[in-house]
């Protein structure tokens, strides 16, 4: 039974993760620095509430929360491919005008600087708080399994198709790509976008799980998304077992909090100080794709 | 690269625009012939339904009441704290308000460089000397702290009460000194009505993101709830949303803080640790307007009705008699010194 809520909550915790790093991992492949997934999240999650609180459905909320990531992941891709711009100058500039953003149209939709009102979430079975109290009915949520897939998906994409092949020559070699008829700009639009898409989705999972919008409420959590992009070696399978990793450390923390037996700065520390090892090729060496925030003409 | 610096220029000046831009940001209220008062709000300005709401509702009952003059300021992140109360004090405000501890350097330092104008701090932290001892304010600077810990006691026993488990439980936001203070006091508040209970206290972090992750604060509050906690106290702004958000899921009970927050989950709000940050706010106003404005550190506490918990319409049902009436003799107790309150770890 611990055994069971143990998993049950690093797979929910896991979610967000996951959804973000298959943004990312989409991205980076694709040689576009996913530096903005913080800043897709948010921007995601705020218009989900958005089209969960005027239509009710949490359905058009996660179309909405799609839309959001999409509009911000293009403002990333016009100043990025189109404009040739400095990628992680870019990264930041959008992540700190996706927090000014939501704030300010949550004043101006709700009037409130700290959170929307309640919106409707998935919600199965009986009673206000929906789903029931059992273990695993916290994850009857559709985004749950959307969530596991998204990276599985994102593998397919990149391996299986061709689509994906081009799209990793586009961020290992743009110009032999290139050469060859391979449409780079076109390509690296389209693996931001979709990884914005992705990113939102992760947002999107959090607000409705919450029922409401929070003024910056995702935390960091894509922050700690790219940690797991790099960790993984920017291989969706590793990847996603970076994803789960980070949240089961913090499952982990959060159920042995009270023993005091883990020092809560140390956990918090730990996709950080893994992404270090791993970057300074400790457990073998983590190879960035080749054209990773290199401008192409 | 001319494009670029002009894409980069256009997403700053935006950025820069929308962080000052705010739909009822620094307003006059104008009326009467009363004194003027400037009040800078902290981060998340009006609407964050907690204590920078509570500054407004009192500066609004000093304009109906004292036709006093109010002009906000709210500074966005990152921008000058220190200028916006600059900026009131040069302009002659005969009292200046900041909002939050935050502001707490500032206001010593303007109130040395205005000596004439009066200022005050709501949670104002004061300084401790190299031995551990309070520094002294200005005499022109009134440091309005409130006695948090006492308040919590008091939600400490209402859950221990109410709860019917030998665990109850705690979120703090950010795991810092400001925060403990509430936990200790909750822990002494249960332990003096259930010695042998349990108080299972966690935290969401240990950065100022500790109070605005709710999805931390609902997977912590799901996991207390699961380990038989039946009751949580929250201290962590909007992470706090999140227990609510977990009560609601679960069937089981939470206590807001600050503010009263049983719209935020009605029925699952057992009670909330109030602030009388508007009472604070008013006092500080009427006392410049009649004259009886004095500097020093005022602790706000149950005696001072600046710390309270909420019992009214909404929650009466929640709370039997018989444990109403147990809270309350704890509460004489307290504003008779026969419970000395802890406030640190």
């Amino acid at each position: 039974m611990i055994v069971l809520a143990f998993l049950v909550q690093t797979l929910r915790i896991a979610i967000p993760y996951l959804f973000a790093a298959a943004g990312g991992v989409l991205s980076e492949r694709a040689g576009i620095i996913a530096l903005t997934l913080e800043g897709w999240m948010l921007t995601g999650a705020f218009t989900a509430v958005l089209g969960a609180h005027y239509s009710g459905s949490p359905w058009v909320g996660v179309l909405c929360g799609v839309a959001g990531g999409v509009l911000a992941a293009a403002l990333h891709a016009v100043a990025c491919i189109r404009y040739r711009g400095d990628q992680v100058v870019v990264g930041i500039a959008i992540n700190l005008l996706a927090v000014a953003v939501t704030r300010f149209f949550l004043r101006l939709a709700f009037d409130s600087s700290s959170n929307s009102p309640r919106v409707v979430g998935f919600e199965f079975g009986t009673g206000d708080g929906g789903r029931g109290t059992g273990v695993l009915a916290s994850l009857a949520n559709p985004l749950v399994p959307l969530g596991v897939l998204s990276l599985v998906l994102v593998w397919w994409i990149l391996y299986r198709t061709p689509f994906g092949l081009r799209l990793r020559a586009v961020g290992e070699k743009p110009e032999a790509a290139a050469s060859v008829g391979v449409a780079v700009h076109r390509i690296r639009w389209i693996a931001v976008l979709g990884g914005g898409a992705l990113a939102a989705l992760g947002g999107t999972y959090l607000a409705l799980e919450q029922h409401q919008f929070t003024d910056s409420m995702t935390a960091g959590r894509g922050f700690i998304a790219l940690a797991a992009v790099i960790f993984g070696k920017w291989e969706p399978r590793r990847v996603a077992l970076a994803c789960l990793l980070f949240a089961a450390a913090e499952t982990l923390q959060i159920q042995l909090q009270g023993l005091q037996l883990i020092p809560s700065q140390f956990v918090e520390m730990i996709p950080y100080v893994l992404t270090i090892v791993a970057v300074a090729g400790v457990v073998g060496r983590a190879a960035p794709p080749a054209a990773l925030g290199k401008v192409s003409e | 690269m001319r494009k670029l610096y002009l894409v980069l220029a256009a997403l700053l000046a935006a950025h820069v625009a929308l962080l000052f831009v705010h739909p009822s940001g620094a307003q006059q209220l104008d009326t009467g012939a009363g004194l003027d008062v400037g009040i800078v709000f902290d981060l998340g300005g009006r609407g964050d339904k907690s204590f920078n709401d509570g500054a407004y509702l009192g500066a609004e009952r000093a304009r109906r009441e004292l036709g006093a003059r109010v002009r906000f300021i709210e500074p966005g992140e990152g921008s000058d704290r220190e200028a916006g109360l600059r900026l009131l004090a040069a302009e002659g405000m005969e009292l200046v308000v900041g909002v939050g501890f935050i502001f707490s350097d500032d206001l010593t330092q303007l109130a040395r460089e205005y000596p004439n104008v009066r200022f005050a701090g709501v949670d104002y932290a004061v300084a401790l000397d190299s031995i551990g001892n309070a520094i002294q304010p200005p005499a022109n600077l009134a440091a309005l702290k409130f006695r948090e810990e006492e308040g919590s006691f008091l939600v400490g026993a209402l859950a221990a009460l109410v709860g019917d488990s030998k665990k109850v439980g705690f979120v703090g936001g950010m795991d810092f000194p400001l925060i403990h203070k509430f936990e200790v006091g909750y822990r002494a508040g249960v332990k003096a009505v259930c010695p042998d209970c349990e108080v299972v206290a966690q935290y969401a972090g240990v950065t100022p993101e500790a109070f605005r992750n709710p999805g931390r604060g609902q997977e912590l509050a799901l996991s207390q709830y699961q380990s038989g906690v039946n009751v949580i106290f929250h201290a962590s702004g909007s992470t706090g949303l999140g227990v609510f958000e977990a009560a609601r899921r679960r069937g089981k009970l939470a206590i807001g803080v600050d503010a009263d927050q049983y719209a935020e989950a009605p029925g699952y709000i057992l009670t909330s640790m109030v602030k009388g940050v508007d009472e604070a706010v008013f006092d500080a106003i009427k006392q410049v307007a009649d004259g009886s404005f004095r500097g020093g550190i005022f602790q706000l506490g149950l005696k001072e009705r600046g710390v309270n918990y909420v019992y009214d319409a909404n929650n009466r049902a929640l709370i039997p008699d018989a444990v109403h009436a147990r809270v309350e003799l704890l509460r004489r107790e307290i504003i008779d010194g026969k419970i000395d309150v802890p406030s640190v770890k």
